[in-house]
């Protein structure tokens, strides 16, 4: 049964591999490259916590076709610390407790870098507009909303 | 069996793969094709994909503006000369799914979804279609109505009017959960006036029936008269006149029925949702 | 922000505690923020199968026929699972602490009970092929009317739902058809009342609507075990249920969970594991069985719907008199712990207040409706709205102010309760005096000088005298066998002696753990 060659990179190294037809990116990150950061949280575009970053822009890896990628740079949850330093964003949910359960915080964590990686300084309007398609149940929205304007702060500050 | 993905080059190739496949479906965004394969629609057998630049063009320079069919809502909020759309593009989603969700992809999704193609029915938005015998331009209403047989057919572009004025154009889309949720009435309106009448007046409401919908009473009910308080009133009373609507987990299709007049008549007069 | 008012609760605690009333950072989160942590679904197992479930589309139908030959032999299938594969096909949540029959098949066998109730399970190599596999059985439904409303389901003539519960409601102590609480005499209460106000409140099902979709994957292990990581809020109960379902011993299983998406109650229901086991076991594969989030919606059981009567007594000067409570919990088509809830619910009866004659009647009521069960604070949350609806409604009826009406009427230290019980430790005057502080809302001086520790007790510790009700006619019938029961114990004993049986209750006879009480799962 014919399957597709398929290149891109990810997280900054180049993987090649060959999916079956109608695969979805996630299962692509999940099950054949073992970068389970991302999670499947609705198969719909609901919820946000498969968001990567595909050539810098958000995007949701369940509904992105494999295919789609090919030549692309993918960026995960994975990918986003600096050796064995956290990313300022990662430190700032951390210390404001913007995680509980943890299952919806790569993909908010991948909006909000996709957010600062744009506008450095964004207003509190412009965090909750970037989270504003990634679903939390546990934690609740506003230690969130802080947490990524502290990571603003903290890069603002070491800038 | 997997299914099979076919990407080609030209829209018109694509097009005749497209319409000799029963159970192939043209991928855009991929927001509602991948979204239908991961809930397990193993109706769809073959994915079709085009790679032709023109899917992607905005052109901005004749009188009517004409947007490709792949161009995402992201795309709409980045061009200055789409300003009048931003409202509609932004009520979408949250970022992701603007990067991802098309312009022309909006025109098949099913209510509560397709808040953009509510904003082209008031701007006399056309469809160009891509079928065996070249581009053809369809009204989007007439598209809308025979939507579930344009299976075979790709939509390359859509186009639409600019608004008479600024505040001539104007659109809401009511959610429940802030910033953003799904539709419980999405409301657009053109309403270009001469002399201090209205004169083509235009009405559409989304999640008020499977598709998009005009609300040709309360378009009836503006024409030809000043938009004061009692034009607006004869609006909103026959706002969900010939409207359909469905329940759905955002409301009821009694609430949505109830509340539609109230939402027309705040748009028409200036208020806050 | 946490906040201890120590001018009000002085002596609640120490002050030099190392750790308790101390920020410190969570074990995990260090995990969360990198994605490390390690949820069910992360774990990838070499030949991994999958599963996926054919559900009913009817929310009441008898099973006609179930065809599986043509999916059978659909590619990449290795299994087909129907209910005649499960070895014991009938199960309630609670019988692993005595409580309640078994009432709930696995896969449905001859009649489903509500909408995307499962019917079989078809296991293949990939999920697509499970999909093309699933979308090939055929099921023939012989439609049967359907109840959807609490109070319809107990009318007379009513499709019954549930044969285990011929009455559409759960049986308690072997005989009672609702949970009951008496104090005093409301009629007498009413009788003396200067306004007597009755209301209907009324609460939809609430989907828990966690990120991380109910799921397990069960895998043979090594010595000859199986390795089953879940999503699980309950490990050790959804290893004995699986256990009791499997017939099998418990330590068969090694469950590995803990890390739960998001849960909030939705993940007790053991609904995934047993069948993943069972295709582990009959495929030898490891297999995999996760809900898409349409199922989590239709077949994830939610906060079950309920229905609620309050008629309340109350005087000009702002002290209630009386008040009589019938609830109707929406347990959906099986017990799963709507049968708990219902008894929380009454042991929560008349809410935080003094109240000198209470009346409740509780009923646990079966519809064609997606099984409820746990949601945070389930049996409190819904009677809470209603009570602290009418409240608002009876301090405006006699034209007092709803906060100074609560202080008033709030239980205090040294008062009886209705379920007999002496209040202690109470503090609702003082919650009530900081909320209204906190709202700059005013409220008198002499309300605001009210405490939880003065005036309680007294008068307020007797339990009033409380007449007694005729006894109620033994409902012979309550085991009426139908054709749909599978494997239920023998009828109950003609006489069962009266009322509720406090002592131990005896083993299940599966062998399984038992759990301390009925409060057991209260943990959520």
């Amino acid at each position: 049964m014919a399957k597709t060659p398929l290149q891109f990179r990810h997280n900054g190294r180049d993987v090649a591999l060959f999916v079956d037809g109608g695969t979805n990116l996630l299962v692509v990150l999940r099950e054949m490259i073992s970068d389970v950061t991302p999670k499947f949280g609705c198969g719909q575009g609901g919820c946000g916590a498969c968001t990567v970053l595909i050539d810098g822009d958000a995007l949701l890896a369940c509904l992105t076709l494999a295919e789609a990628v090919e030549g692309r740079a993918v960026e995960t949850l994975d990918g986003i610390k600096t050796g064995p330093n956290l990313h300022p964003l990662q430190r700032a949910f951390a210390e404001g407790f913007a995680a509980q359960c943890g299952y919806c915080t790569p993909g908010m964590l991948m909006a909000a870098k996709a957010l600062l990686d744009k506008i450095p300084q964004p207003s509190r309007e412009q965090v909750v507009e970037a989270i504003s398609g990634n679903i939390c149940r546990c934690t609740g929205y506003e230690p969130i909303i802080n947490a990524v304007l502290a990571a603003a702060a903290s890069l603002r500050a070491s800038a | 069996m997997p299914v099979t993905v076919k990407t080609f080059q030209a829209v018109s190739e694509a097009a005749s793969a497209l319409s000799s496949d029963r159970a192939a479906r043209y991928l855009g965004g991929g927001t509602l094709v991948m979204r239908d394969l991961n809930e397990g629609d193993v109706s769809i057998a073959t994915v079709i994909r085009a790679t032709d630049r023109t899917l992607q063009s905005i052109d901005v320079a004749g009188a009517r503006i004409r947007i490709g069919a792949g161009v995402t809502f992201a795309r709409v909020l980045a061009e200055r000369d789409l300003a009048f759309l931003h409202p509609a593009a932004r009520s979408i989603g949250g970022p992701a799914v603007r990067n991802m969700g098309t312009v022309g992809g909006n025109l098949f999704a099913p209510a509560p979804f397709g808040d953009f193609t509510v904003a082209l029915l008031v701007l006399d938005g056309m469809v160009a279609l891509q079928g065996g015998f070249g581009v053809r331009d369809m009204p989007i209403e007439e598209f809308l109505q025979s939507r579930d047989r344009q299976a075979g057919a790709l939509v390359v572009a859509v186009s639409c009017i600019r608004p008479a004025s600024a505040d001539a154009f104007r659109y809401r889309k009511i959610a429940r959960i802030k910033p953003k949720g799904g539709s419980v009435i999405t409301l657009a309106a053109h309403l270009p006036q001469s002399g201090g009448r209205v004169t083509g007046a235009r009405i559409a409401l989304g999640s008020m029936a499977p598709t998009a919908v005009r609300a040709k009473a309360a378009e009836r009910a503006l024409e030809g008269r000043p938009l004061d308080a009692s034009a607006i009133s004869a609006a909103a009373a026959a706002a969900a006149e010939g409207t359909a609507p469905a329940d759905n987990s955002l409301a009821s299709a009694w609430y949505r029925r109830e509340v539609v007049g109230v939402h027309l008549r705040r748009l028409l007069s200036g208020q806050e949702s | 922000m946490l906040e201890l008012r120590k001018d009000i609760f002085a002596d609640e605690r120490d002050d030099n505690l190392n750790e308790i009333g101390k920020g410190t950072q969570r074990q995990d989160m260090l995990g969360h923020v990198t994605g490390t942590s390690t949820y069910f679904n992360d774990h990838r197992l070499q030949g991994m199968l999958h599963l996926r479930v054919v559900r009913s589309t009817q929310p009441h139908a008898r099973l006609r026929r179930i065809d599986t030959s043509e999916a059978e032999r659909s590619e990449g299938v290795r299994r087909i699972i129907r209910g005649s594969d499960v070895p014991r096909n009938l199960n309630t949540l609670l019988s692993l602490i005595n409580f309640g029959k078994d009432d709930e098949p696995t896969l449905a066998i001859d009649k489903v009970r509500y909408k995307g109730e499962p019917i079989v399970a078809v296991i293949a190599d990939t999920p697509r092929a499970a999909a093309e596999a699933a979308a090939k059985v055929r099921v023939d439904y012989e439609t049967l009317p359907a109840v959807f409303d609490v109070e319809e389901a107990l009318k007379p003539g009513a499709p019954v739902v549930n044969e285990t519960y011929p009455k559409n409601t759960f049986t308690y102590h072997d005989r009672y058809d609702h949970q009951k609480l008496r104090f005093g005499d409301v009629e007498r209460g009413f009788a003396g009342a200067d306004h007597v106000l009755e209301q209907r409140y009324q609460m939809s099902p609430i989907e828990h609507a966690p990120v991380e979709t109910n799921g397990a994957i069960a895998a043979p292990d090594t010595n000859g075990r199986y390795v089953v990581y879940t999503s699980t809020q309950a490990l050790f109960f959804s290893l004995d249920t699986c256990a009791k379902i499997l017939d099998l011993p418990s330590n068969t299983f090694h469950f590995i969970g803990g890390t739960v998406g998001g849960g909030f109650g939705g993940k007790v229901d053991t609904l995934t594991e047993p069948l993943a086991i069972l295709a582990a076991m009959l495929t030898g594969r490891p297999v995999r069985y996760v809900l898409g989030r349409e199922e989590e919606m239709q077949f994830g059981p939610p906060r079950g719907a309920e229905r609620i009567y309050i008629k309340d007594g109350v005087m000009r000067d702002g002290r209630i008199v009386a008040r009589q409570i019938r609830a109707y919990f929406d347990s959906g088509a099986y017990t799963r712990l709507s049968s708990y809830a219902v008894v929380k619910c009454a042991a929560h009866l008349p809410g935080p207040y003094t109240i000198p004659n209470v009346h409740g009647d509780i009923y646990c009521v079966f519809t064609n409706r997606t099984p409820a069960t746990a949601m945070r604070g389930f049996g409190i949350t819904g009677m809470d709205f209603a009570l602290e609806c009418q409240m608002d409604k009876l301090a405006h009826l006699i034209g007092m102010d709803p906060m100074e009406f609560r202080i008033l009427n709030a239980y205090r230290d040294g008062d009886m309760k209705a379920h007999r019980r002496e209040a202690k430790n109470t503090a609702l005057i003082e919650c009530v005096q900081v909320a209204a502080e906190k709202a700059k809302w005013p409220i008198r001086d002499e309300f605001r000088r009210m405490s939880s520790r003065k005036d309680g007790g007294g008068v307020r510790a007797a339990v009033p005298s409380t007449p007694r009700e005729p006894a109620q006619p033994r409902s012979a019938p309550a085991q009426q066998r139908t054709s749909y029961d599978r494997g239920l114990s023998a009828p109950s004993q003609p006489e069962p002696p009266p009322p509720p049986p406090t002592s131990p209750a005896p083993s299940p006879a599966h062998g399984a753990t038992r759990f301390s009480s009925v409060f057991g799962t209260r943990r959520r």
